[in-house]
């Protein structure tokens, strides 16, 4: 397949004066995983955003699997294969791990319109939700409410509850956001296993997970991407050593 | 509350009120059959408000619109009943039939309008909705006009009269027992789920492609029918209706119950609405100056006790 | 149009206009509070049945009228602080639902105590003889004196309230505590006390409104509950927490529900018939207003003004 999963050209967005995505176009090809790195401020989660239609870009193109979603809703979105995990963990806390997922589940076997049988009683969603939950390895704790997992825990579900869309594209936002160093390695081995089902494109702050995990990288700062390529390319690119990395080596020269 | 202990309640409810009238002729207290009844009914309109306060989130302050538009409906097709001679209008099955029309539509308008709004919005929209069925009911001067009117001719169900004190009780504990049953069903089926957890993280919800808002319409019109239902019985065990029944303040009254008895427990309502009756008959007993004492219990619940009694019981934290 | 109805017309105006500024003055607390304490004040219409009260109480106790408007005022002001301090303030982190049980309670705890210091049937205002009399505004209109002096004197408070908010430093923290709390914080200002502020300052007004209404409408049990209801209209149509939205919003609503009032029954007589009008028309001219609402929402769901801060 030729055509990428997902096409952003010229994306812009301003906030006022402020330019938080400025002329952004990347590409993320089928059965992929796409990183996005850069400083914080760098517009990352804007863009993440407007990719997912929770913010309309005032210029450019998304097309998406061959549909152009520039301006479609997020549910329109969903429906054709995108979903998302967030930074800051949004899960509903007082129902269980099962629940949650099952949330997820259900929109494409049955959605919301039963009104008389249990959810749990659906048998393709709960199994469905069964699977994901294995997946990541939280079938155990499947009838735990959320509240009591640890964060760890909850970042694996977060990511879980967007699998069970059956996306095509899974987009992370910094799915190793506060995770310990155990934690983090079980993470990365989890979406390493993930990469020949769903294509990803994730957001990160740690590198060395970014490295060890992406085809390919795109840097951005100001809202600008100022290097695009392949993981190995992306190490070595002087503009990005010098704009993101290269603070780090002084301090450790 | 696992499924054992699910059932368990149900037998113990079911149990318990039917003994109740056993335990009031035992005792030659009639008037406690009354009000118990009473409590029944509003309990049960204090059930279909849960369904969208306690598990939905929302906050309504219209819902007496529907209790009430369904006792006027009584009262109306009484009044053309008795005093027109068109019998049809105080049949039981017609007036239930309306009853869902009308407060589907009302509750469907209502809330298309309202919901598209939010937080504070919601509340202060239903509020002012409230007082459109209200003055319509004041203004009304052939049906009793702010004073209200006495409705000479109950509901008939193929010439059985809804009336006397063992029945409307029958039918007030049969009624709010389907109730519970239902509402229980919903919150935990399909559509109960994503209504829940709008209420708990409407950004995850949207982010998983629902659209919230169509969920809780489809949960305030189903709260609506509900609470109309409600109204119907209430009409016809007080043979009376007045704009009373529309006013804002029966809606927060309604508020009051299920708060305290616990948002989004299933039988909640129940121990709310007991609560707050009982509160009231006992201090109007104590003063003549009872709302006082009332506004005092209301202030220091929403002081100290916000999750009401099952909030005393359980310190499980909601994360709304 | 015969000049006679045109007069009549006029004069339903400026009783439009007479209701909106009473409007405005309970709103315009009532926005703030809730825009910057996101705090929903049911008891707002309480305050507003105090200030009648006292000063009818006041103004047959000592025949000065002026002072018992100063001392309803004072009076209000005081309470509303009290209430804040003691009560209300524990709620501003809390849920609505928790604020909407609180401030019902105080309503219940109110109306009551109302009751219980001067009975069920309420008080009337005898206006002093020199406001009680009609002046001629223009060749053949006459209009009440003291319903005049209410309008200008509501357009000079809230000319004093835009003055407050937009150009004085307590106005700004007002504006700023509106949109940044902690920023407020930051400058070192108490908090708590700018809150309680803008409470008293909302019950202050609230109390100018009772005061100046009860030679009109005459203090009652409960008056302050569908006049609460009519200024959440007001706060919905100009935006919570926007002084300048309640302004208009409640000349809008004023308006609308006077002469909603006035000729909603002719209205209907005219496309409906006189029978229709008669059984009709009295309880439709008092929905007019919620109906409007209901319409102008349906069309636009974020009201009639932005919502800002001012």
């Amino acid at each position: 397949m030729t055509e990428p999963l997902l096409f952003v050209e010229c994306l812009q967005k301003s906030f006022g004066g402020l330019s938080a995505t400025d002329g952004v176009s990347l590409q993320v090809s089928h059965d992929s995983i796409h990183a996005i790195i850069g400083p914080n401020g760098a517009g990352k989660t804007t863009l993440l955003s407007q990719l997912f239609g929770q913010l309309r870009p005032d210029a450019g193109r998304i097309v998406f699997n061959g549909t152009d979603v520039t301006h479609a809703s997020t549910s329109a979105r969903v429906r054709l294969g995108m979903a998302r995990s967030f930074q800051i963990t949004s899960l509903c806390l007082n129902l269980s791990v099962l629940e949650n997922v099952l949330l997820a589940s259900q929109l494409r076997r049955g959605g919301w319109t039963g009104f008389w049988r249990r959810a749990t009683a659906s048998r393709d969603a709960v199994e469905h939700s069964e699977t994901v939950l294995a997946q990541i390895g939280l079938l155990e704790r499947r009838r735990d409410v959320v509240e009591q997992l640890s964060h760890g825990e909850q970042r694996q579900l977060e990511v879980a509850v967007a699998l069970a869309l059956d996306p095509l594209l899974l987009l992370l936002d910094e799915p190793l956001a506060g995770l310990g160093p155990d934690e983090a390695t079980k993470m990365i081995a989890l979406l390493k296993n993930l990469k020949g089902s769903v294509s990803m494109l994730l957001i990160e702050h740690d590198i060395e997970a970014v490295f060890s995990l992406a085809d390919r990288i795109t840097v951005l700062d100001f809202g600008r991407v100022i290097a695009s390529g392949p993981a190995d390319e992306i190490r070595g690119h002087p503009d990005v050593r010098k704009a993101y990395l290269g603070h780090e080596e002084e301090e450790h020269a | 509350m696992n499924r054992v202990e699910n059932r368990l309640a149900g037998i113990v409810l079911v149990l318990t009120l039917a003994v109740i009238p056993a335990i009031a002729f035992a005792f030659d207290a009639i008037f406690a059959l009354t009000f118990a009844t009473r409590i029944l009914i509003l309990a049960a309109a204090a059930v279909s408000l849960n369904l969208i306060l306690g598990y939905g989130g929302l906050l309504s302050l219209c819902h007496s619109t529907f209790l009430g538009l369904g006792a006027y409906v009584v009262g109306i097709g009484g009044y053309h009943a008795y005093n027109d001679e068109i019998a049809w209008m105080a049949d039981g099955f017609v007036q239930l039939c309306a009853i869902l029309v009308l407060s589907a539509g009302a509750a469907a308008i209502i809330g298309v309008i309202s919901l598209r709004t939010r937080g504070m919005y919601f509340l202060m929209i239903t509020l002012a909705f409230g007082q459109i069925l209200y003055l319509a009911a004041i203004g009304a001067y052939q049906y009793g006009g702010d004073e209200g009117m006495t409705i000479f001719q109950p509901s008939t169900f193929a010439g059985f009269a809804l009336q006397g004190r063992f029945v409307m009780y029958a039918a007030a504990a049969i009624f709010f027992c389907v109730s519970v049953l239902v509402v229980e069903r919903l919150t935990r089926s399909r559509f109960g789920l994503v209504l829940q957890a709008s209420r708990m993280n409407e950004a995850r919800v949207c982010a998983l492609g629902y659209d919230p808002m169509r969920v809780r319409l489809v949960a305030f019109i189903i709260s609506g029918v509900m609470a109309g239902m409600a109204g119907f019985l209430l009409a016809n065990n007080a043979e009376f209706v007045s704009p009373i029944d529309l006013h804002w303040t029966r809606s927060a009254d309604l508020v009051i119950m299920v708060v305290l008895g616990g948002l989004g427990i299933g039988l909640g309502p129940l121990f709310g609405t007991a609560l707050l009756l009982i509160v009231e008959e006992l201090a109007s007993g104590m003063s003549p100056h009872w709302p006082i004492i009332v506004g005092v219990m209301v202030l220091l619940v929403a002081l100290f006790m916000p999750r009401g009694l099952a909030g005393l019981v359980s310190s499980e934290k909601r994360h709304d | 149009m015969s000049q006679a109805t045109f007069l009549l017309f006029l004069e339903q105006c400026l009783n439009g206009l007479q209701f909106g500024i009473m409007l405005f003055l309970i709103t315009a607390g009532l926005t703030l509070v809730v825009g910057i304490m996101n705090f929903v004040n049911l008891a707002q219409g309480s305050l507003f049945m105090l200030g009648a009260f006292v000063a009818a109480w006041f103004a047959s106790a000592t025949g000065n009228y002026y002072l018992a408007v100063a001392v309803a005022v004072a009076a209000t002001a005081i309470i509303g602080a009290l209430v804040e301090v003691l009560a209300l303030s524990r709620f501003y982190r809390r849920p609505h639902l928790d604020q909407v049980l609180a401030t019902f309670g105080f309503i219940l705890i109110f109306n009551e105590v109302v009751r219980v210091l001067w009975g069920s049937q309420g008080l009337t205002v005898v206006l002093p003889p020199e406001l009680n009399l009609s002046i001629e505004l223009l060749p053949g209109l006459t209009y009440p004196l003291f319903r005049f002096v209410f309008i200008v004197f509501g357009l000079a408070v809230a000319a004093f309230l835009y003055v407050l908010i937009a150009r004085t430093r307590v106005g700004m923290l007002i504006r700023a505590g509106a949109s940044d709390r902690e920023m407020v914080r930051g400058l070192g200002v108490n908090i708590g006390l700018l809150f309680t502020f803008v409470f008293g300052l909302g019950a202050a007004l609230a109390g100018l409104a009772g005061s100046l209404s009860a030679p009109i409408m005459s203090a009652s049990v409960g008056m302050g509950e569908p006049v609460l209801i009519l200024g959440f209209v007001v706060i919905v149509i100009g935006g919570i927490g926007s002084i300048r939205g309640a302004f208009w919003a409640a000349l809008l609503v004023g308006f609308i529900d006077t002469l909603g009032r006035s000729y909603a029954t002719s209205l209907i007589s005219l496309i409906f018939g006189s029978t229709a009008a008669s059984s009709v028309g009295p309880s439709l001219s008092g929905m007019m207003i919620y109906i409007l609402m209901a319409t102008v929402l349906a069309v636009c769901p974020e009201g009639l003004f932005r919502a800002r801060a001012s």
